[in-house]
């Protein structure tokens, strides 16, 4: 008896010991539309308190993951954990804010009312001020009392930010969460963001803007063609440094030298030396100081970083493998 | 609780988009019209004579059937046009992702519509008859035999449409469902009234045109049944025989076997559009 309660005791202990489920996780994503691809083998996962931004062009099927991972769309194949519930199981979505792409809020509640239907639906215990901090939170708080169905397309998007935060989410999905906002409702929504993530929300951000997801995103997942065409932290996607540099009196032991720091190409007068993602700081110096010893003479050396964007493209054109 | 919350929704839409009160409109004018109607039958001069009260009972009971079925109609028209709407449009302009991607289930939401609509449907039923029915009583003096059973066929009538409306819009567009909805509705209407005729000619192929679609779709079998329940016992009789096939009269009240299968209908159809919303891509 005492034994068992100690076996008991010991096993809870572990269970609190583990770390929390993945607040995203999905795993062989699959989805026909017709004799279209959709989605083809997709999986990734999203920690607790991790922003991951969904990038990917037009058509990448972005927004049919986001849907599958909800429940909206029934995947063809594959499975889906949302906070460590099936989400075949409602209640994996309990703790769950979603903006859409497509939002509309029925035009004839007020702006107020539609907080309050959907605290109805997550049957949880919001109070009246906290709904109400919500709408402050988006810049409606003085449209609270006024239909829907007057707002402006950027006013409805920042009632549907509103919405996916009103639950006390422990997840937020943001599909194209600043499509129809103003630039400084773009800075408000990455403010939001970043606040989120501060309080351990775990954000899924689907957006267009690159900018907006290198700031705010500690990991990314490129979709392409219905496919995860690579994916990463922010640090191994951008951590290919290079350094271009431009050279006189080059020979054939300093080419060697060259080759030795990493993948070298030519434009012009200017080299262009791809740096390893392991590189701890001193590959440069290293090099400079080997060149200068070989006698090569040293006009300019620009240490460069690739953008997201430009890894975005690169990835795209299938001009470099995804790691 | 979700099928409470969305049913209470759903009353409201009704509200605010103002069906209510363009119902209540249509309703008020119709009730006005037909009781100023009614209070000049009483000492009307026909070629036969002044009618006496008792021949006012009889037109007033044929009277009475054929307001209602404008009634039904109206309910029909307005239920099945608010529900297809009420889902497939939803579904089409977005709202419905939102909701939907909330901890609920998708048949409890499915729930919630119907039950809205089956109370507004059937309020709109009960309220405007039981107006219709008293102004014929204040201003002829007659008062149906059983009005309470024939307004709840009337409301089961409203159900069995708007469950099909609703149906149709989780197959086809918002629109085409109400439009195909309402067209069924009349279909069946016509082919019961064929069907009667057929029946008073002694035709059995023509009669059983009317017991298929009554069959097929329980909305006009209802509807005869609550005629039988507004109508005189003795309005038959006294139009005779040879007028069966009349269309604003009911030979027979309802047999519970059919009441049964008009439920069964019901809980099919409501099945099925449970099924096709479950596996629908949002």
């Amino acid at each position: 008896m005492t034994s068992d309660t100690a076996a008991a005791g010991s096993s809870a202990d572990a269970l609190a010991g583990l770390p929390p489920s993945p607040a995203v996780w999905c795993s062989g994503l699959r989805k026909r539309y017709g004799r279209r691809t959709a989605v083809d083998d997709v999986s990734f996962s999203v920690a607790r308190g991790e922003v991951l931004g969904l990038l990917g062009p037009n058509g990448a099927g972005k927004t049919s993951v986001i849907k599958m991972l909800l429940g909206l769309v029934r995947p063809d194949a594959g499975e889906v954990m949302l906070l460590g519930r099936r989400s075949s199981d409602p209640r994996s979505r309990s703790a769950v804010g979603y903006l859409p792409e497509l939002f509309r809020y029925q035009p004839w509640l007020t702006a107020a009312e539609v907080l309050d239907l959907h605290v109805k639906l997550a049957r949880l215990d919001v109070d009246a001020s906290e709904r109400r901090e919500c709408l402050a939170l988006v810049g409606l708080a003085e449209r609270a009392g006024d239909r829907v169905g007057g707002f402006s397309k950027g006013m409805q998007q920042r009632l549907g930010l509103a919405v996916a935060l009103v639950a006390r989410p422990e997840l937020v999905v943001l599909d194209e969460p600043t499509s129809a906002l103003d630039p400084l409702g773009r800075v408000d929504v990455r403010d939001l963001v970043l606040s989120l993530k501060s309080r351990g929300v775990a954000v899924l951000l689907n957006s267009h803007l690159i900018g907006e997801v290198e700031r705010v995103c500690d990991r990314v997942v490129i979709l392409d063609k219905g496919r995860v065409a690579a994916s990463g932290t922010l640090a191994e996607l951008l951590g290919q440094r290079e350094v271009r540099l431009r050279l006189g009196g080059l020979d054939r032991r300093a080419e060697d030298r060259l080759r030795a720091a990493g993948s070298v190409t030519r434009s012009g007068d200017w080299l262009t030396v791809a740096l390893p993602a392991d590189d701890d700081g001193v590959t440069v110096p290293d090099l400079v100081r080997d060149l200068v010893g070989l006698g090569v003479r040293v006009h300019a050396v620009e240490p460069m970083r690739i953008s997201l964007e430009e890894r975005l493209l690169a990835v795209l054109r299938h001009e470099e493998p995804g790691s | 609780m979700t099928a409470l919350t969305v049913a209470g929704l759903t009353l409201r839409e009704a509200s605010r988009r103002r069906v209510v009160w363009a119902l209540l409109v249509l309703t008020v004018a119709l009730l006005a019209l037909s009781a100023w109607g009614f209070s000049k039958l009483i000492g009307l001069d026909t070629e036969l004579g002044t009618m006496t009260s008792g021949e006012a009972r009889l037109v007033a009971s044929v009277l009475l059937n054929l307001i209602m079925f404008g009634m039904s109609l109206i309910a029909a028209i307005g239920t099945a046009f608010l529900a297809g709407p009420t889902l497939a449009g939803e579904v089409e302009s977005g709202q419905a992702l939102a909701i939907l991607a909330r901890p609920v289930r998708r048949s409890q939401v499915l729930l919630g519509k119907w039950l809205g609509l089956v109370t507004f449907g059937c309020g709109y039923v009960v309220v405007a008859g039981l107006a219709q029915i008293l102004v014929v009583r204040v201003t002829v003096g007659y008062w149906p035999p059983s009005p309470a059973v024939g307004l709840a066929l009337l409301a089961a009538e409203t159900v069995v449409l708007l469950t099909l409306a609703l149906l149709l819009s989780s197959v086809i567009s918002p629109m085409a469902s109400g439009i195909v909805a309402v067209g069924l509705f009349g279909a069946t209407w016509i082919a019961g009234v064929v069907g009667a005729i057929g029946g008073a000619l002694g035709n059995e192929g023509v009669e059983r045109v009317g017991t298929v679609s009554r069959i097929v779709l329980p909305t006009d079998g209802l509807w005869r049944g609550a005629m039988n329940a507004f109508q005189d016992p003795g309005a038959l009789l006294q139009m005779g025989t040879d007028e069966g096939g009349f269309p604003f009269l009911s030979e027979a009240p309802l047999a519970p076997a059919y009441l049964a299968w008009a439920a069964l209908w019901i809980a099919v159809i409501w099945g099925l559009t449970a099924l096709s919303f479950q596996r629908r891509d949002i």
